[in-house]
């Protein structure tokens, strides 16, 4: 399992294997001995089984709906929201609803095709942790993810947009 | 105009600073071509047929004449020493080496100018009319809220990755459309509703390119304060549901078109209910800010010189026709807008030397306080001439070559760069404009056929507008030769309409005839007081296609 980075410019170790859709006819395994993050839609079909497990977080691909957890997103100890492709873009909105209108708290990363140049929209957006692809040099992500030291508008990361600093 | 205060020029430099960085990684191999493509088109780096080209953000068309010398040295510094005004307001570079773009990029910072967000899938430069602020007619002006969307779309991180490009414009006239609103991906017209309340008539859904449509209204009044929630929620709604399997199909227009635009309305308004109160709700004092840089220049209390115009006119036809084609009446007693064209034979449309930038920065300095605009017709304006001092203006525009008095007539002609500079281009499209503008020589008999727009774009990705042309010329490429499809009855006012396909293509060598046919039938069938577009409205594209390929 390769190595996060967060927010803050820290690189963690990650417990956390990706469980890819099983397909069509096949069923979900779950090993047992590790923190996993099976497909959103999976986890909600089967909440009773899952609900309260700190070890079993879901992922949601770019095209689903993250309304789905809206009941339940803070009973999940971790979402990840995967980019297909690094222009992709669907991912940041889904970043923002989960953070603002369905009001999760806790770990939101970004999986797929994370590449460092994209790192600052991301969390500003409201991911919290990255999963580089692997072909990227983690030690350059800090920089990345502070290219700019405030923007105009409104996100996840600050509710004041700049019109409204501006004022005061 | 704007000015930047500490904030947008903190945030200027951290760009070029980024892009800097970003060059070297691409330029070593640490970013892959593919991984480096969206970040340069963001800071609106091309790579062309003969070498990068450089797109520069003019926002909403307004130039310092400081802003005018600058791009002038850059031409001269690291180009061939000219430029490209665009349909879309901003400027082009042909001819800029990839390595020294960030130094470009630095030196246009200086000036509080940049290339941000003028190509790739995100929120392109916000356009208006070029006469916003010094005409009668408009609701209010314009540009305060071009700037507001300006600072909203900048760095958004939500919207940078759209599954398209994405353009708004903005219009507060009542009787004209010179910004084309109803051809953009969203057009907005500041109108007042019955309480006299100002706000927004939001159309959505507008384009040209392969599939072109007039966009629909989505909402009839948006309050002024809601702009920037709704805007959101348009945007959400398309960077979450556009189509991104199918490049063609991936512009807002055909979102709309699927869901309906009832359908789509409906969709951006339950997305708007849970955002329309959060912080991003303008605020009366934060457009009133904005505002404070747009207030009037220090004009003069002058009557109109209205007898001395008079005077001036009957002594030199070449000015009195001039006045009547190039300049328009200013909301101000005494003062005139004056349009410089660059579209003198010869030369392509949009192209200024490095030398008539800086002329041009002189006559702003001279005769408009300090400031020119870039209209979407690819001329220059300067909005704030003083009657008493036309004549003397006009004298120096000739030798400078922007006196030529053919705004608005059918050699006034929009043209992309087409296949001489651009890769994408099926076809050349100066060299046709060049030799339409040779045929029409005859002023007197240009002003009889009155305002036809010619417009002229090298692909389907239509720069040149030419589905909204009153004559709309297509480059195609038929077997590897270059062929022109013409289109009849397009506009992009607030009467607008997508051109009708006239038949099979013609060859470049055809075009001036073909076009000299196209003229001879309205001025034959046109009763007195119609224009080319009334006329083809009223007898239909048939009578013009007998002619043609009789």
């Amino acid at each position: 399992m390769p190595d996060i980075i967060d927010r803050d410019g820290n690189i963690r170790k990650n417990p956390w294997v990706i469980q890819a859709r099983p397909e069509n006819g096949e069923s979900l395994s779950l090993p047992t001995d590790q923190h996993t993050l099976i497909p959103a839609d999976l986890w909600v079909a089967d909440k009773e089984t899952f609900a309260g497990k700190a070890n079993v977080g879901v992922w949601l691909d770019s095209h689903d709906e993250p309304g789905m957890l809206a009941q339940y997103a803070n009973d999940l100890p971790l979402i990840a929201v995967n980019f297909p492709r690094f222009s992709d873009g669907r991912g940041y909105s889904i970043a923002r609803l989960l953070r603002e209108r369905f009001g999760y708290r806790k770990e939101l990363r970004a999986i797929g095709d994370v590449l460092l140049d994209q790192l600052q929209f991301m969390k500003r957006c409201g991911f919290d942790s990255y999963e580089l692809r692997p072909d990227k040099d983690i030690g350059k992500a800090a920089r990345s993810l502070n290219f700019f030291s405030q923007g105009y508008q409104a996100a996840t990361d600050t509710d004041v947009p700049l019109f409204r600093r501006r004022a005061s | 105009m704007y000015v930047y205060d500490r904030h947008d020029r903190q945030m200027a430099v951290e760009r070029v600073a980024q892009f800097r960085d970003q060059t070297r990684r691409a330029l070593d191999g640490e970013l892959t071509e593919d991984e480096f493509l969206p970040l340069r088109l963001q800071n609106g780096l091309y790579i062309q047929r003969h070498a990068p080209m450089l797109r520069i953000c003019i926002p909403y068309g307004m130039l310092r004449s400081a802003q005018l010398r600058r791009l002038a040295r850059i031409t001269r510094d690291y180009d061939k020493s000219y430029a490209h005004f665009t349909t879309r307001q901003n400027v082009q570079l042909n001819w800029p080496a990839l390595e020294s773009v960030p130094d470009i990029l630095a030196e246009l910072a200086e000036v509080e100018m940049h290339a941000n967000q003028t190509s790739g899938n995100c929120i392109r430069n916000t356009t208006t009319d070029q006469f916003a602020g010094v005409q009668a007619d408009e609701v209010t002006d314009p540009r305060p809220y071009c700037e507001i969307i300006r600072q909203w779309s900048t760095f958004h991180p939500e919207f940078a990755y759209l599954p398209r490009k994405f353009k708004v414009a903005v219009n507060a006239s009542e009787k004209t459309d010179r910004a084309a609103i109803r051809v953009h991906d969203i057009g907005l017209q500041i109108v007042r509703n019955q309480a006299g309340e100002l706000g927004f008539r939001v159309h959505v859904g507008g384009g040209l390119g392969r599939t072109p449509m007039v966009a629909p209204v989505i909402r009839e009044f948006l309050p002024e304060l809601d702009l920037l929630t709704y805007l959101e929620a348009i945007l959400r709604t398309y960077n979450r549901y556009g189509r991104r399997d199918n490049k063609f199909k991936a512009r807002i227009k055909i979102l709309v078109k699927a869901l309906t635009p009832e359908g789509f309305a409906e969709k951006v308004e339950a997305e708007w209910a849970h955002i329309k109160d959060s912080p991003s709700r303008l605020t009366p004092e934060a457009i009133a800010r904005i505002q404070a840089h747009f207030t009037e220049p220090d004009y003069a209390d002058l009557d109109n010189a209205t007898e001395l115009l008079a005077r001036q006119r009957f002594e030199q036809r070449d000015f009195d026709l001039w006045l009547k084609h190039n300049v328009d009446v200013h909301k101000k007693p005494g003062y005139a807008i004056v349009s410089l064209t660059l579209k003198k034979t010869g030369t392509p449309p949009g192209d200024v030397t490095d030398q008539q930038l800086e002329q041009i920065a002189d006559l702003a300095d001279e005769y408009s306080f300090g400031e020119a605009r870039v209209t979407h017709h690819q001329n220059v304006v300067l909005a704030d001439v003083r009657q008493d001092r036309l004549l003397e203006l006009w004298q120096q525009l000739g030798p400078m070559g922007f006196g030529t008095a053919n705004l608005n007539t059918l050699t006034d002609i929009i043209c992309c760069p087409g296949g001489d500079f651009c890769a994408l281009a099926n076809a050349k499209s100066i060299p046709i404009a060049d030799a339409i503008q040779q045929r029409f020589d005859d002023l007197d008999f240009l002003y009889d056929l009155g305002n036809i727009n010619l417009n002229i774009s090298g692909c389907m990705n239509a720069c040149g507008h030419h589905h909204v042309g009153s004559i709309g010329v297509l480059g195609v490429d038929k077997k590897g030769q270059e062929f022109y499809q013409v289109s009849l009855g397009g506009s992009s006012q607030h009467d607008a309409s997508i051109g009708k396909i006239l038949g099979p293509s013609f060859a470049g060598a055809e075009m001036p005839d073909v076009i000299s046919k196209i003229v001879d039938v309205y001025v034959n069938t046109r009763t007195e007081e119609e224009s080319f577009v009334d006329t083809y409205r009223r007898i239909g594209i048939q009578p013009f296609k007998e002619r043609v390929y009789a």
